[in-house]
């Protein structure tokens, strides 16, 4: 029998993640090169609609909805989904980056003893050997990974692949194993509500220290909210406890590439560009025509931010 | 408690990235090194507060790599810590890393494993998940908050917009990140002190090597910046919708 391609498919709220999706879009293709077939796994109970999926190409999705699933210990995930793509004959296991995905990808990847990619950017090249390109040196540059098992596991960075409809169904197959008694017990989930995560954003509007405190931070808010924009900050403010610590991007942050990176009052230190360089497209608002950051952008205006920032976003107000 | 934490070395943050050998390896003229930030700044300090708090806490360090990394273990040591163990080889593959930091903790009963979030050169994430299934432990990652009281520990991960709290029993591996500890500079007596910690060469145990470098690539340049005039803003808005086409 063929060996299968496996995408493991992170759920919330009845909706699938959008880096998922991604991540099933790239085991599709990756399965095209192969000709073989790409397969889903859902893990926990969701009124997400399973069938569904098949329109991104997959042609099973594995449904593991065994009771008490503590989703949050990396031991029982990570027995689960290998346990599952052993009996279904899946010798690839594709993630999306995300945070829980770090937890879990590694313990998989040697429960397979499978060679593993974290973080990668592009789809295999398969001329020497199975070889995928992923971030090194906090996206200053790119390695590529040989890998030397017949088994494999990537996991592919947030934003890296488009996701892609081809249209169909997916037939659901539920799956039982019986999850392994967990020693983890969850006592709290504080979520930041209303926040769009900054890993999964498609846009970010940041912040730096050129906004002299954090009480001018309805600039970068107002700008966020009116663009469905997630917002960020420079490691300086998070320093300063102008904001919160997971807003801080950069080289010692979180690493980012959204579609649209809007820095405002940010000097473009090496270390901060470390974390934002990789996103598709990039403003500077900065007063300074000497700021390092304008070599990094795509678009800019020197300018104090205290007077472009009402007017952009009146601009953006405009569009409608 | 027994902690062993890991510690990598990593170009600091302000080096050049550049590449020899026709791209295959970093080019390492004129670079400095320093303790991978993550795993001094979180994971050491954590170790090193625990040890405040508690005199019986013994503390090991962690390094997989040739006899270049000795300073970084040294500096590593000036901040805290009792000794050393360094695993001498240049394999870069993860699982290999990983197994040979899992034998040391086999070998040396430690309680808690703590690693960085990542490494701020290879970026992988994954050395403490792997040390964790290598020797079964319960293995919680991007940890912002470490107690342990009464024999439970208790610990805050980020998830996906917000943050989560935990409660388990060691031993336990955590991955660290900003939270954890406040950074520390080491001083006077630390740097005098590190100069005779014990500094253990071990040779490595055998394991397959399961991945490989092939090569690097530098990005494309950026085509340069378009400067859009302070007094018209709302043709920048205009041009991220009609050219780039991200709004
Ligand atoms: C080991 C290490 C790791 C680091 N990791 C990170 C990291 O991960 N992320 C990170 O961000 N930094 C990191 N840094 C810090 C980094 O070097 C910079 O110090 C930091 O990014 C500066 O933040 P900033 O740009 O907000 O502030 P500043 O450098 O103070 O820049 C402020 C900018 O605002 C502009 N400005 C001032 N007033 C206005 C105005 N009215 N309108 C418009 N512009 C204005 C100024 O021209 C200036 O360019 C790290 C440093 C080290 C040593």
């Amino acid at each position: 029998m063929n060996m299968s391609i496996l995408i493991y498919t992170e759920h919330q709220e009845g909706k699938f993640k959008k880096n998922s999706l991604e991540a099933i879009s790239y085991g599709v293709a990756i399965a095209a090169q192969k000709g073989i077939d790409a397969h889903a796994l859902v893990i926990g109970e969701t009124t997400a609609p399973l069938p569904e999926l098949g329109k991104y190409g997959v042609k099973k999705v594995y449904h593991l909805n065994t009771a008490n699933i503590n989703i949050s210990d990396t031991k029982t995930m990570s027995v689960l989904i290998a346990s599952v793509s052993t009996q279904q004959n899946c010798d690839t296991l594709i993630f999306s980056n995300t945070l829980s995905a770090k937890g879990i990808a590694p313990r998989v990847a040697v429960r397979l003893k499978a060679g593993m990619v974290s973080g990668a950017v592009d789809l295999p090249e398969n001329n020497n050997g199975f070889c995928v390109k992923k971030n090194v040196f906090s996206g200053k540059a790119v390695t590529e990974i040989k890998v030397l098992t017949s088994k494999i596991v990537i996991t592919l960075n947030a934003n890296a692949f488009e996701v892609k409809e081809t249209g169909g169904s997916a037939e659901v197959i539920t799956i039982d194993i019986s999850a392994p008694a967990s020693t983890i017990t969850v006592t709290g989930i504080n979520k930041i509500a209303g926040e769009i995560p900054l890993s999964e954003a498609e846009k970010v509007v940041s912040g730096g220290r050129g906004l002299k405190g954090p009480e001018n931070w309805g600039l970068i808010e107002e700008l966020a909210s009116l663009l469905g924009a997630a917002t960020a900050c420079s490691r300086a403010v998070s320093d300063a406890h102008w904001r919160p610590h997971h807003e801080h991007v950069g080289q010692t942050g979180l690493a980012i590439s959204p579609n649209l990176y809007i820095a405002v009052g940010i000097s473009g230190a090496i270390q901060h560009l470390a974390g934002v360089n990789r996103s598709k497209t990039i403003v500077v608002i900065n007063k300074d025509p000497e700021a390092p950051f304008f070599k990094a952008a795509d678009y800019g205006i020197v300018g104090d931010a205290f007077e472009v920032m009402p007017k952009i976003i009146q601009a953006v107000k405009d569009l409608g | 408690m027994k902690i062993l934490v890991c510690i990598s070395r990593t170009p600091d943050t302000t080096a050049k990235i550049a590449f020899t050998d026709n791209n295959t390896k970093f080019a390492t003229d004129g670079v400095q090194w320093i303790i991978n930030p993550y795993d001094e700044w979180y994971a050491l300090v954590r170790a090193i507060e625990l040890k405040e708090k508690d005199a019986s806490v013994i503390i090991h360090l962690i390094t997989v790599g040739n006899s270049e990394t000795e300073p970084i273990i040294r500096k590593a040591l000036a901040l805290g810590g009792d000794e050393a163990i360094r695993v001498n080889t240049d394999n870069q593959d993860p699982f290999y890393i990983a197994s040979q930091i899992a034998a040391v903790v086999k070998e040396g009963g430690y309680d808690l494993v703590l690693t960085g979030k990542e490494t701020i050169d290879y970026n992988g994430s994954s050395i403490g998940a792997m040390v964790a299934e290598l020797t079964d432990t319960n293995y919680i990652s991007l940890a912002t908050k470490f107690e342990f009281e009464h024999g439970k520990a208790i610990i805050c991960r980020e998830i996906e917009g917000g943050e989560e709290v935990a409660e388990t029993t060691l031993p336990l591996t955590l991955s660290c990140q900003k939270g954890m500890a406040e950074a520390r500079i080491p001083n006077m007596r630390g740097i005098m002190a590190a100069r005779t910690k014990p500094l253990k060469v071990i040779d490595p145990v055998t394991v397959d090597t399961y991945t490989e470098t092939v090569g690097f690539l530098l990005p494309p340049p950026k085509a340069g910046v378009k400067l859009i005039p302070a007094d018209t803003p709302e043709l920048l808005v205009k041009l991220l919708r009609e050219e780039a086409k991200v709004i």
